[in-house]
């Protein structure tokens, strides 16, 4: 009976649940409330998944009104698999949350935390299962704008500013998206992508559909921080209260990327992306210097957020890197890090987390002998640093991979090489803080500190788990990428 | 050429406005300024769908009798959520220029970065 309703409720059920969150006001209520809304949506992602895989592609008509004419809500196995992580990583952050938000946030302001936390994850998961361009936008802005809200609820006045900043590149960002959707309109007179793909030979080669792709791909490249317009990334994601940073981490940019794959790939199609526009050969050196740049840049922080923050940029390098190989494996691999990294980088944030409750400091510092201090939580962020190297038996070894064989595949085998050097990188910046944390004796002040609480340390552990437990069984995460894949290329199935 | 300038003279509007308003956003300093030359970049692609929607002659797209030419409504009501996303976008932004200006006791780009530096 409701089950067929299940692609709306997915977004509907957090965006009611948004206002009530402001109405209920009453701390542990609201927390409790928006903790059960977070799980109840990860169940229908779970549903939706499976229904994916056992019958195909998903369409909903929203509102009953039949595409083109009215909204669709769309639905294939790589924009399943994308739902699946925002939403088990929001309510896995959120049942984190009880601790941390009251350490770093305000009593009195915990339902309107609440709330635009809910509004930031309604936005994702609309931007991932919506079958129409106009309607990412919105999505888009929605979630945006609720994640410039989120983020200035950091505890320094630094916040403030860093959110200010992403404001400003972000509506950038979304008015070039803007610009582009409405040139993509002006040539083909529909907004549904599905639509759209196929009146768009008609218009083949026109100058305007061009300056679409290109406001299209520069506007995504901003929202998912790709070097180098990343520059609103780090001074975000460090200055945020670490829940957030958790969250957005996991998702937020990873949301953009799947757009950016379902425009070049199912509106454009791979012979318009990568032959006639050459996405590829833009792309590569890009993603390459960003690795490169960014993980370098990581190195020489000192505070761990920010070590983190930079890092994310250096990872988004590999995923486009993947999507700019061009191949299945390639496409595979870009995809499946998607994915693995989501999972990992969410996990290592909750475990900062944790040593800033205690701490009440991430600077590298500070950290000094906290692995003695705190041992399960810095065996998780260095479980977790071990997933960005690449180490084998953990997620970021299957990304890796499949990104070196999709290299190899190509004949690219200088690309394959750099990818090994630029994992010597990520060695450098986790040893790091493995030497502080570990091999450093800890302060007097630290050495009174006691291990996080179980209600923290637990959905860390989840993360962390999963980062294993998707190291060792790759068949939800490399083969729902795999079918996306061959999905997106147009082969079977 | 008169042709390209005035057949186009839409066109023009909008990159005229669209270049003006994101040369302010990257050119000032003053945080107040920036949104301003924010609001205009977005406005500049409003009316970009707004002109696309506009038929020469056109009217609203009611039957009635004797008319034939209607023009597309559907770009307008596209703006009109889009516009809403603007007034919310500022509505932030100035929200926290207010608590910029609160904690640092300045809206000037460069001034709030000497503070951070000296912090």
């Amino acid at each position: 009976m409701i089950e067929p309703h299940l692609p709306a409720l997915q977004v509907v059920l957090p965006l009611v649940a948004a206002p009530l969150a402001v109405v209920l006001r009453r701390g542990r209520l609201v927390l409790g409330f928006a903790t059960v809304v977070a799980w109840a949506t990860f169940g229908i992602s779970v549903a939706l998944l499976r229904r994916v895989l056992r019958e195909g592609t998903i369409s909903y008509a929203l509102g009953g009104w039949e595409p083109p004419w009215g909204i669709e809500y769309r639905l294939d196995p790589l924009g399943a698999l994308v739902l699946l992580l925002v939403s088990g990583v929001g309510a896995l952050v959120l049942s984190y949350a009880p601790a941390s938000l009251t350490r770093e946030i305000p009593r009195d302001r915990h339902h309107l935390f609440l709330s635009a936390y809910l509004l930031c994850l309604t936005g994702l998961l609309g931007i991932v299962i919506t079958g129409d361009l106009f309607n990412v936008f919105v999505f888009l802005e929605i979630s945006s704008l609720s994640s410039y809200a989120l983020i200035s609820m950091g505890a320094r006045r630094q916040a403030f500013v860093a959110a200010f900043r992403y404001l400003i590149l972000g509506t950038i960002g979304a008015t070039f998206f803007l610009l582009g959707v409405g040139l993509m309109y002006m040539m083909t007179g529909t907004l549904n992508m599905a639509d759209m793909a196929a009146r768009l030979p008609a218009v083949e080669g026109t100058r305007t559909l061009l300056a679409a792709f290109a406001f299209l791909s520069v506007g995504l490249s901003l929202k998912m921080a790709l070097f180098p317009l990343h520059l609103w990334l780090p001074d975000a994601y460090t200055e945020a209260p670490s829940l957030v940073s958790a969250f957005l981490a996991a998702t937020a940019t990873k949301v953009s990327v799947y757009v950016l794959l379902r425009l070049t790939f199912t509106v454009y199609g791979e012979p318009f992306s990568f032959e006639f526009m050459p996405l590829d050969r833009i792309l590569m050196p890009i993603a390459l210097g960003g690795i490169f740049v960014a993980s370098t840049v990581a190195i020489f922080q000192r505070n761990v957020k920010r070590l983190l923050a930079y890092s994310s940029v250096a990872q988004i390098g590999y995923i486009v890197l993947g999507i700019s190989l061009g191949s299945e494996t390639g496409l595979t691999a870009g995809i499946v890090h998607v994915f693995n990294h989501g999972l990992t980088k969410g996990g290592m944030f909750l475990a900062l987390g944790c040593v800033a409750l205690r701490l009440g400091s991430t600077d590298l510092d500070d950290l000094r002998g906290v692995g003695r201090v705190m041992p399960l939580t810095m065996l998780a962020w260095v479980l977790g640093g071990l997933g960005l190297i690449g180490v084998p038996l953990t997620a970021g070894f299957i990304s890796k991979w499949y990104l070196i064989a999709a290299a190899l595949e190509g004949g690219w085998w200088p690309i394959a090489a750099l990818l090994l050097i630029s994992s010597l990188l990520a060695v450098v910046y986790v040893w790091r803080v493995v030497e502080t944390a570990y091999f450093q004796a800890p302060a007097e002040s630290t050495a009174r500190l006691g291990e996080a609480p179980l209600s923290m340390l637990l959905p860390t552990w989840i993360l962390i788990g999963a980062t294993l437990y998707f190291g060792l069984a790759t068949s939800i995460s490399a083969g729902v990428a795999r079918t996306a894949a061959q999905w997106l290329l147009g082969g079977a199935p | 050429m008169i042709e390209l300038l005035l057949g186009y003279y839409n066109y023009w509007i909008v990159i005229f406005l669209m270049m003006t308003g994101f040369y302010i956003v990257i050119s000032r300093g003053n945080l107040i300024k920036k949104l301003i030359g924010l609001s205009i970049f977005q406005v500049s692609v409003f009316l970009l769908y707004i002109t696309m929607g506009k038929l020469e002659g056109g009217t609203a797209p009611i039957l009635q009798e004797g008319v034939t030419r209607y023009s597309n409504p559907l770009p307008s009501v596209l703006i009109l959520t889009a516009i809403v996303v603007g007034v919310a976008t500022a509505a932030l932004a100035l929200a926290l220029v207010v608590r910029i200006h609160e904690s640092y006791g300045t809206i000037e780009e460069d001034e709030i970065d000497a503070q951070d530096r000296a912090s």
